[in-house]
């Protein structure tokens, strides 16, 4: 399976999901720069974590709105999966292509921590090689992953299996809305989240808990 | 323009601020909501086009609207 990530100025951690996709898929992924205005054919797009633009205006809202997530926006068209991580994922919601907003999380401070995640839904794209219900640690760092949306699209993204992740245990680090930790777009193809996975992948990480999620996305078997 | 958190957000920020003010003893306050204000030139004389060119620019860019609201002021 083929992956592209995206780099954009700002953006810090492409290098560990280079990495990450590297060692689960074999294949080195394709880097795509912010002004690209197509991107080759691959199978997972993913869009790191860092500080894109320096998080003016609001998380992940210049970023949207470069050329490169028009092509992204057409490759999820055309079912491809795209995967975004911490300011991937905010950058996701500020192009529209999730739904909701991350907003600054409610201690008000920037928490880099480890977490456990409940995998709500077991059956998208990126979960297969969990269980339904099974607990993984995962890491987070960020300062605004509170996430907010309206009622009525809560109760339809709970209806539709949208709610991917959830904080559990007591660890949710930021006050986002019913503990979400990640979630999924109608169409199953493209997944935000706030926690690292790619941070724990292998023994020198201290556990390999994220793998799964690439190993789901990319179709290899769970290590 | 100026952008603000729409009722029903939770405004993690204003609720500090206003925290402040209280230790501060301003009382009497109801609750304090953060926001953003953009000053921006806008170069002719047609008013309708630029709160038109405005307004895009608030929906497409300066203001979230899933969480946002926002209004312009002409001078």
């Amino acid at each position: 399976m083929k992956s592209a990530v995206v780099q954009l100025p700002g953006l810090n951690r492409d290098r560990d999901m280079i990495a990450a996709l590297t060692k689960i898929s074999g294949q080195a992924p394709i880097t795509v720069w912010q002004t690209e205005t197509e991107i080759p054919d691959v199978d997972l797009i993913v869009i790191p974590g860092g500080f894109s633009y320096g998080d003016y205006l609001r998380c992940g809202a210049i970023a949207a709105r470069m050329p490169v997530m028009q092509a992204i926006k057409e490759k999820a068209d055309q079912g491809v999966k795209v995967l975004g991580v911490c300011n991937g994922f905010q950058i996701l919601v500020e192009a529209g292509m999730l739904p909701g907003a991350l907003m600054r999380n409610t201690s008000l401070r920037f928490v880099c921590k480890e977490v456990k995640l409940e995998v709500v839904n077991a059956e998208t794209d990126f979960t297969r090689a969990y269980e339904k219900g099974q607990v993984i640690r995962c890491p987070v760092a960020h300062h605004d992953g509170n996430y907010f949306v309206d009622a009525d699209t809560l109760a339809s993204m709970e209806d539709a299996g949208q709610i991917v992740f959830r904080y559990t245990d007591g660890t949710n680090p930021n006050g986002s809305l019913s503990d979400i930790a990640g979630v999924i777009n109608a169409r199953g193809n493209v997944l935000g989240m706030m926690p690292h996975p790619e941070n724990l992948i292998e023994a020198a990480h201290g556990g390999n808990d994220g793998r799964g999620i690439f190993a789901s996305a990319l179709d290899v078997i769970a290590a | 323009m100026t952008v603000t958190l729409k009722n029903g957000v939770l405004d993690p920020q204003g609720k500090a601020i206003e925290g402040a003010l209280g230790s501060l003893g301003f009382s009497g306050l109801g609750h304090v909501r953060q926001g953003k204000v953009f000053d921006i030139e806008v170069n002719g004389a047609d008013k309708a086009k630029a709160e038109a060119d405005l307004k895009e620019m608030c929906e497409k860019l300066l203001a979230n609207t899933v969480i946002e609201n926002y209004t312009i002021t002409l001078d």
